[in-house]
């Protein structure tokens, strides 16, 4: 960690900390945000669509103004952002552990195995990732009854993210567990006898893992993003339970009548948020493949 | 190349059945059809008529067939929202999609294959550099955010262009094109570049990767011994070979764009295939649902084939095998 931590240029490691004390400070949305915004009978009408504190008309306790129902701004944000940075974390988690596991089965068990997963692989990624997403968001919706399905709204978010995410992870673990599996130390430890599913995890998994962390660093991004576009076409979170993606549709809708900041706020924080994460997944990439490693 | 062709076409076949099973799953089970398409006060004896009629009472095996037979001769079912054969819908929207679409492309084309070829050539340089930034900023936006910015700066703030909408279309069959009046280029604009600032730093990013590929290979370097001029050896010789995956992601991301397109439709409320799409999920209007899944998957599956077979026809190596 602190060698790769050394090998950072100074653009990447602030990057690093960026993305890391944005996480941070979402995950701790709770006690550092002014108002909670999802308590609406908190909220007061007459100070719905209140500009920035340093515009006319902006009222000191609302720094960044307030949205259409009254809501303070940077408190809707920081919620906001958790809700987005959770769900992408959990696509993230899910997806890469249904995608190691089944590219370590398709890799070492191969047979049936490996042409069942990767044909169903191949069909996915034939679809774009937010085709998927709204495909099966919109299903779910129409399949639950209308008070579960707001409740389940971030399962079904998460789930709709990693239908499509955990192929990409599978086709890495594959590719590599190929290598792995006819290395001389596979070979022995299956003289011994050990059971093959601990060879997969205990032996082979620790050599192939570290390509998926890259992977996911850059998924990370993709995901928060998908998150986010679902969210603003109206199949995501609810205006109730804002995600930033939620924040920016509400904001769209005002647009048109000179009322930028409360899609403006949400939507830099979404990009800067990105754009932090992409730009340490992109070295991490770059480092960790032999093709350009030591090329530049 | 045949085998090649003949792997393909069997993914094809694979992908086209499991559209078709979603999509039939989906008309099957999502909702209850008959709930949804018989009137209010529709008696018991009406909806067990309209169960039979839409063949409801049969195995699911011979449903599915039925269902496929009648996609195959193009009826793609009625929409339960407006209440009209969805095929129809279907070729209404289209039109605006495509042109969308494909203005989106040649902008992304024409911006993305120099801008990579500069960065690929002076990989340290100073414009290289800010490219690359940039780019990273570019896949870093999404494309609602890209659409909402142009909107508040062109439309709102300098009231240069419109936001929403066609614009003037001239109907040319059941062709509905907005390339024929100013009005209609005025309103393809900021949709168009919304759509293709997606696609630009993807192509960028192609196009410089593989020039650096290309430019480090030996017949380069031979080329640059043989002291031939610069310009030939960059366009002629390079950009060419680097130019394959170019073409592969171009065709492959028609598709994508298609689909994206949904995002950049609901943003500028443009009318086409996307923002029927949403509007169809909003309303779990099945059908149409079910019947944009066809589509595009349709789309996906010919645009795949079509590019290998161009990818062969523009690769001797892969020619010469056959």
């Amino acid at each position: 960690m602190t060698a790769l931590w050394r090998q950072m240029p100074l653009s990447v490691r602030l990057s690093g900390l960026l993305a890391a004390v944005m996480i941070l400070t979402a995950a701790a949305a709770p006690w550092l945000a002014p108002t909670d915004p999802t308590l609406l009978s908190s909220l007061n009408l007459m100070d719905a669509e209140l500009p920035p504190r340093w515009m006319a008309g902006g009222e000191a306790r609302y720094w960044l103004g307030t949205d259409n129902q009254g809501r303070d701004l940077v408190s809707a944000i920081l919620y906001g952002a958790r809700v987005s940075i959770g769900i992408g974390i959990a696509a993230v988690a899910l997806s890469a552990t249904l995608g190691v596991v089944l590219g370590l089965i398709a890799g070492y068990v191969g047979g049936t195995a490996d042409a069942v997963i990767s044909r169903a692989g191949d069909v996915i990624m034939s679809f774009p990732t937010i085709l998927l997403a709204l495909l099966v968001a919109g299903i779910a919706r129409a399949v639950l009854p209308q008070a579960a399905s707001v409740a389940w709204t971030p399962v079904i978010l998460v789930g709709a993210i990693a239908i499509h995410d955990w192929v990409q992870y599978a086709r890495t673990v594959r590719g590599t567990t190929l290598v792995e599996g006819a290395k001389d130390y596979v070979k022995a430890v299956r003289v011994i006898g050990l059971p093959r599913r601990r060879i997969m995890f205990r032996h082979i998994l620790p050599n192939v893992i570290s390509p998926a962390l890259v992977i996911a660093t850059i998924n990370l991004a993709g995901a928060v993003l998908t998150e986010a576009t679902l969210s603003f076409l109206g199949v995501g979170m609810p205006p109730t339970y804002p995600s930033l993606g939620t924040l920016i549709r509400i904001g769209n809708e005002f647009v048109f009548s000179g009322i930028w900041w409360i899609a403006v706020f949400p939507a830099v924080t979404l990009v800067v948020l990105v754009l932090a994460v992409n730009i340490l997944g992109d070295w991490l990439r770059d480092r960790f493949n032999p093709k350009l490693r030591g090329r530049s | 190349m045949l085998q090649a062709l003949g792997a393909r076409l069997a993914q094809a076949i694979l992908v086209m059945l499991t559209v078709t099973a979603v999509a039939f799953l989906m008309f099957r089970y999502v909702g209850d059809p008959v709930r949804i398409m018989a009137r209010e006060d529709a008696t018991v004896a009406e909806r067990e008529e309209l169960r039979v009629s839409l063949g409801l009472d049969q195995p699911v095996a011979i449903q599915y067939l039925n269902f496929v037979g009648r996609i195959a001769s193009g009826d793609l079912g009625t929409s339960y929202r407006n209440n009209r054969p969805v095929a129809d819908l279907l070729l209404e929207r289209l039109p605006a999609t495509l042109e969308l679409v494909l203005v989106a492309t040649v902008l992304s084309l024409a911006l993305g294959i120099p801008l990579g070829v500069i960065s690929a050539l002076k990989p340290d340089g100073v414009a290289a550099r800010i490219i690359q930034a940039v780019s990273l900023i570019g896949i870093s936006t999404p494309t609602f955010v890209t659409g909402i910015g142009l909107i508040l700066v062109f439309a709102v703030t300098l009231k240069l262009l419109p936001s929403f909408g066609r614009g003037e279309v001239v109907q040319l069959g059941w062709w509905a094109t907005g390339f024929l009046s100013a009005s209609g280029w005025r309103s393809l604009l900021l949709p168009g570049i919304t759509l293709a600032l997606y696609q630009l730093t993807l192509i960028m990013r192609l196009v410089r990767s593989e020039m650096i590929d290309v430019l480090s290979s030996d017949y380069i370097r031979y080329a640059r011994a043989r002291g031939l001029p610069r310009p030939y050896i960059h366009f002629k010789l390079a950009l060419r070979n680097a130019l394959m995956p170019v073409i592969t992601v171009t065709g492959l991301q028609i598709g994508s764009l298609i689909a994206f397109a949904i995002v950049t439709e609901t943003v500028f409320q443009w009318p086409g295939l996307g923002l029927l799409f949403i509007q169809a999920v909003g309303f779990v209007d099945i059908p149409v649902m079910s019947a944009y899944l066809l589509l595009v998957g349709l789309l996906f599956v010919l645009l795949n084939t079509i590019v290998d077979v161009l990818y062969a026809l523009v690769d001797p190596r892969l020619r010469v095998r056959s």
